[in-house]
């Protein structure tokens, strides 16, 4: 490459101002990369990083929105473990993290593992519907199950149809049954997402990996555990993530399928922070409540990043 | 198992499922097209077809404006998202700025963030300074909910552009808003047009924010809207279908149309921290 550079500045920073923090370091600094930056993280500031921060001040006060607050300390956050409800509300988020998670995960897996040695032309189509339950707004997606579930709906239609009607029931209106049915909701939004990423994790894989597995004598079983499964290891985390994500941090679904109900066993946390802070001015507790679920979440990322990609 | 037997096991799988996936909206939608206030059964075909439930619920529940609304929203969210988050990646990506891992991993830090960690404090203080019940809130707070990922998303990008470019440019004397626009722009469409339709269908799909910053029911988007109306209509199944339809059909024609950035997005957009 010709250049001219001899007569204007140093390759790079050529643009770099003498302004800047007089600090006689060697490089100028670039102060203007900085100003690129600045709007998006003024945002983010703004609107993200103080919010947080103030909901975990608010956390240690009892406050009904209106009146002064008061300093109650770990007060609320005794009260998150004590009370069976709020209790019961994060050991509901963890069920369904068994829901919207593992299940879809597993069902991925099965996938992967029957279609990854048959690469399937026809592939594009299913990919492109196997998305749309990512696509819609999950609102909709509830009242859409909602209905499904419902005496007169198709869940129970299908039962009927195969003999089974002592089975049938309203499946959201039922103690034992709501939460599964919620939990299923999610099965259903996720699955498509943890397939699609697994079968296009596998299509990277070098082709003589599974020559070499077959020629070792292994069967479908073997060659799934010793070659499909190590090279999927960062599509797993990535599916484990956003799906943890979305257990745990699940409203959507449940305000419109159960809005928590029969009698609180299909609360969320996110349930009760919309509840406790909007509906019934407990506005402190509220925000013990989102801490300890933005505390779980981040515990929870951490640890399948730490756990899924040791290196 | 032989291969023909694994062939045909996973072409079933492929067709369970697809079948599955597609049985909650046939429902939705065959049981908008039954006459409104009748009692439906499962997945029946009208007796006639019937389009009257949309009627009524784009007028008499207002979905025309709740479609206004998040419309207006996604069009302010997204050109902000998408103009800020490609100054911010460009910087992080290119400029070896000092301090610019601490600067990402601050961003980065942000993807998991849950609407309700930071909806208690943006409800009292959009409030506070006037902007309670107001879509601009809803903008404000979104643009910030979808900027880490948005930023993470540009600088990947410009970060695995070739150094060769933006060195030479440099050498030729180009500044850096040129080097932007007259070099790397014009590469990154494809990069653009996916942040673009994520961060569309986040804004246009986001509930819980609008349904507790803006209190007043008229003046929410579809979605929150459609929320409100399950209370109202809930046990009026035709029209409560419909209203549902109305709500997916526009995001789900965005997604037909850009398909191919939608799906890169998702599957390379998950959150790789």
């Amino acid at each position: 490459m010709s250049n001219t550079v001899a007569d204007t500045a140093p390759p790079v920073r050529a643009t770099a101002p003498r302004s800047g923090a007089p600090r006689g370091e060697k490089r100028a600094p670039s102060w203007r990369g900085y100003l690129y930056v600045l709007p998006a993280l003024a945002f983010y500031v703004l609107f993200a990083v103080l919010p947080m921060l103030h909901t975990v001040y608010l956390s240690f006060f009892d406050w009904d929105g209106v009146t002064v607050a008061s300093w109650v300390g770990l007060g609320n956050y005794r009260e998150v473990l004590a009370d069976p409800d709020l209790r019961g509300a994060v050991l509901n988020a963890l069920t369904l993290v068994v829901f919207f998670s593992w299940l879809p995960i597993v069902l991925g897996m099965v996938m992967v593992g029957l279609l990854a040695r048959h690469p399937r032309r026809g592939m594009t189509a299913f990919r492109l519907l196997f998305f749309v339950p990512q696509v819609v707004p999950l609102v909709a997606v509830g009242i859409t199950w909602r209905w499904m579930y419902g005496s007169d709906g198709v869940v129970n239609q299908a039962l009927r149809a195969v003999g089974l009607d002592t089975v049938t029931r309203a499946w959201l209106g039922d103690a034992d049954f709501a939460l599964i049915a919620v939990g299923l909701v999610g099965t259903w939004a996720m699955s498509g997402l943890c397939m699609v990423l697994f079968f296009s994790g596998v299509q990277k894989v070098d082709p003589n990996l599974y020559e070499a597995a077959r020629i070792d004598g292994a069967g479908p079983v073997r060659e799934f555990r010793t070659v499909t499964l190590p090279a999927l290891r960062g599509e797993v985390a990535v599916a484990l993530t956003v799906t943890t994500v979305a257990a745990l941090a699940s409203f959507d679904i449940v305000y419109v399928t159960t809005d928590g109900g029969p009698a609180g066993n299909t609360n969320v946390p996110g349930l009760l922070v919309y509840r406790l802070a909007f509906t019934q001015n407990e506005v402190g507790l509220a925000a013990a409540v989102a801490t300890v679920l933005a505390a779980m979440i981040l515990f929870l990322v951490f640890t399948i990043t730490r756990l899924v990609k040791p290196e | 198992m032989s291969s023909k037997v694994e062939r045909w096991c996973g072409l079933l799988v492929l067709l369970v499922l697809a079948v599955l996936i597609v049985i909650p909206f046939l429902s939705i939608f065959l049981a908008s097209m039954q006459p409104a206030g009748s009692a439906v059964t499962g997945l029946s075909l009208p007796e006639e077809w019937n389009l009257d439930n949309y009627r009524q619920a784009w007028t008499a529940a207002g979905f025309s404006t709740l479609l206004r609304n998040s419309l207006v929203v996604a069009l302010l969210v997204v050109p902000v998202s998408v103009v800020l988050a490609t100054l911010a990646g460009y910087a992080l990506g290119t400029m070896n700025l000092r301090g610019e891992n601490a600067i990402l991993l601050f961003f980065v830090a942000g993807l998991t963030i849950p609407v309700e960690f930071i909806v208690i404090p943006l409800y009292f203080n959009l409030q506070a300074v006037g902007l309670g019940n107001s879509l601009i809130g809803v903008v404000l707070a979104e643009i910030a909910l979808f900027m880490p990922f948005s930023v993470y998303w540009m600088r990947n990008h410009f970060r695995a552009m070739p150094r060769e470019l933006v060195d030479a440019a440099r050498v030729d004397g180009a500044s850096s808003a040129v080097i932007l626009r007259a070099v790397l722009l014009p590469l990154a469409r494809p990069a653009l047009t996916t942040l673009a339709v994520l961060v569309f269908m986040w804004s246009w799909n986001q509930f819980m924010l609008v349904l507790i910053l803006i209190q007043d029911p008229d003046s929410r988007t579809a979605p929150a809207g459609l929320g409100f109306f399950v209370g109202q209509h809930g046990l009026d199944v035709p029209l409560l279908s419909a209203g549902t339809v109305i709500v997916i059909l526009p995001i789900l024609l965005v997604y037909l149309i850009f398909q191919r950035s939608f799906i890169a997005g998702l599957l390379q957009g998950g959150l790789k921290g």
